[in-house]
């Protein structure tokens, strides 16, 4: 696949000054739907998850307060992470060259970029991180919603409650730390990314060189 | 139902000192429970429910003399009764006042994560502060007595407060005070070891030959046998008839802090913690040793 810089300045594809939409409306409404009501649970959850946090739960309110809404919010995001999954289920499908570029993550996280292979709308570590956030997401909803009403389970099985918080509290560290790195590779390693999630678009030369197949699909330029 | 008078040795969700560990001359407090002489008469059933002012609530008849199926949010203390028989096929009624344990290593104070919800005074009685508390029952799960209880209209959990205000003020619980038979007592956990010992050599010398102490993860009971999940002992004991078998009171045999609140509360908290504050200083290590993927800066230049 090495198919040339990806960087590269030649050429009339990715002309100066283009612009392509990378996401719609809808799109970024529910990212941050879900981005907020995230980082929300986040917050409280860690707030409870140990003493030295539990400062937060006074800043969002108090205890009660944050004990009443992690519930309700987190909801919330589980409607949007499954909007989003609607949104983007196609665009998740993995594809061969998905293998590549796993095989080159070395150089993708060294920046090494000349020579990686095309991706699609989305590269394979998008997806790596979305299937991380959708399956925990699911282990987060079943044993947040048996935390949520501990006093309907019986006595007899309060050993398995015991396990859904142990399971609860590990499974949202797997997802604080998919989050540091996503929100490190938007909001910094990678320019043009926020943009995409704010006003919706990046210039031609953002998109050929990060998700060429996308590109070449939806200007129909190579 | 915090009390000012006593000194705090232990606080739930809460990092930094407590003022009252290692500092206080306070001794440890115990309630010594006889089961061999309890009657079953349920005077500490009502002194409880009188003291702390609670609304009567309504009893349930399941064909023994035991008032209701289990202790309440503001039903703390309860006769269990069971009808037991032994190998020689004779009868027993067996009657056990249950209530808060006070363990002196409390699983729900492990498992709290309220600053302040959950207290333990230096002469061992565990404390709930309802309003610290969340209401997120995570001390229903620590406890391995089945002892704290959700209240539903009001979000808080309650239970036996071991009369944390009598005792502050120099007084027995009121459930000691009631007992017609002397069945109950209070003192400082030596004087009632004593107490349960003298009592069990007597029933021993009269028969009964498995009479013995109930008092779990005791250091200086089992002094080998301590292992992480331990509450340590309590500050309520039993005597009890047969003590090779305290499931046949309702006792579990060896009570420890649930393996996952263990995990949880220790490795876990601690890795979770670690690991996010190496991710945070790891991504910026990231971008001063490699930089960005600036596709636009090359554009600008161009």
């Amino acid at each position: 696949m090495s198919t040339g810089s990806i960087t590269h300045t030649a050429g009339s594809a990715a002309a100066s000054g283009e612009r392509v939409v990378r996401y719609t409306f809808a799109e970024r409404a529910v990212h941050w739907i879900n981005a907020l009501s995230y980082t929300y649970c986040m917050l409280t959850g860690l707030a409870l998850f140990t003493p030295f946090l539990y400062w937060i739960a006074a800043v969002l309110g108090g205890g009660p307060t944050v004990r009443f809404w992690h519930p309700w919010v987190g909801l919330v995001y589980v409607v949007a992470i499954l909007w989003m999954q609607s949104k983007w289920k196609a665009d998740m499908e993995p594809i061969p060259q998905d293998q590549q570029w796993n095989q080159n993550l070395k150089n993708y996280i060294e920046n090494k970029d000349e020579g990686a292979p095309a991706q699609g709308r989305f590269n394979a570590g998008q997806k790596t991180f979305w299937k991380v956030m959708f399956w925990c997401t699911f282990i987060l909803l079943v044993t947040g919603i048996v935390m949520w009403f501990p006093e309907m389970m019986p006595r007899g099985l309060h050993w398995l409650l015991t396990l859904f918080v142990f399971i609860h509290s590990a499974t949202a560290l797997i997802t604080i730390a998919a989050f540091i790195i996503h929100v490190y590779m938007s909001v910094w390693m990678t320019p043009g990314s926020m943009q995409a999630m704010t006003d919706g678009t990046v210039s031609g030369r953002w998109a050929r060189a990060h998700h060429r197949l996308w590109y070449e699909r939806i200007t129909g330029r190579k | 139902m915090s009390n000012g008078t006593l000194e705090v040795k232990a606080i739930s969700g809460h990092r930094g000192g407590t003022p009252g560990r290692g500092v206080s001359r306070d001794y440890d407090v115990c309630k010594l429970v006889d089961t061999t002489t309890c009657i079953g008469c349920k005077a500490c059933e009502v002194a409880c429910v009188e003291w702390n002012g609670y609304v009567f609530r309504e009893t349930t008849f399941d064909n023994t003399y035991q008032t209701m199926p289990d202790t309440e949010w503001n039903f703390w203390n309860l006769i269990r009764f069971k009808e037991d028989v032994d190998g020689d096929g004779k009868l027993h009624w067996l009657m056990r006042k249950d209530q808060c344990m006070h363990c002196e290593d409390p699983g729900c104070l492990e498992a709290c994560p309220a600053d302040g919800a959950i207290v333990q005074y230096s002469n061992g009685i565990v404390d709930f502060n309802q309003e610290h508390c969340i209401g997120c029952q995570y001390c229903v799960s620590g406890c391995p007595f089945n002892i704290p209880k959700f209240n539903s209209a009001t979000k808080k959990v309650y239970k036996c407060t071991l009369c944390s205000d009598r005792v502050g003020a120099g007084l027995e619980p009121a459930c000691i005070k009631s007992c017609p038979t002397g069945c109950l007592h209070f003192g400082s956990k030596e004087d009632m070891k004593y107490e349960a010992i003298k009592r069990i050599n007597q029933l021993r010398a009269n028969g009964h030959k498995n009479a013995g102490i109930y008092n779990p993860g005791d250091p200086d009971k089992t002094p080998d046998a301590s292992s992480p999940g331990d509450i340590g002992g309590t500050h309520v004991i039993y005597v009890l008839d047969d003590a090779s078998a305290p499931e046949k009171y309702e006792l579990p045999a060896s009570p420890s802090i649930p393996f996952f609140v263990q995990l949880w509360k220790g490795p876990l908290k601690w890795l979770g913690g670690l690991g996010i504050a190496a991710g945070v200083l790891g991504v910026f290590m990231h971008r001063v040793r490699y930089g960005v993927k600036d596709v636009e800066g090359e554009e600008k230049r161009a």
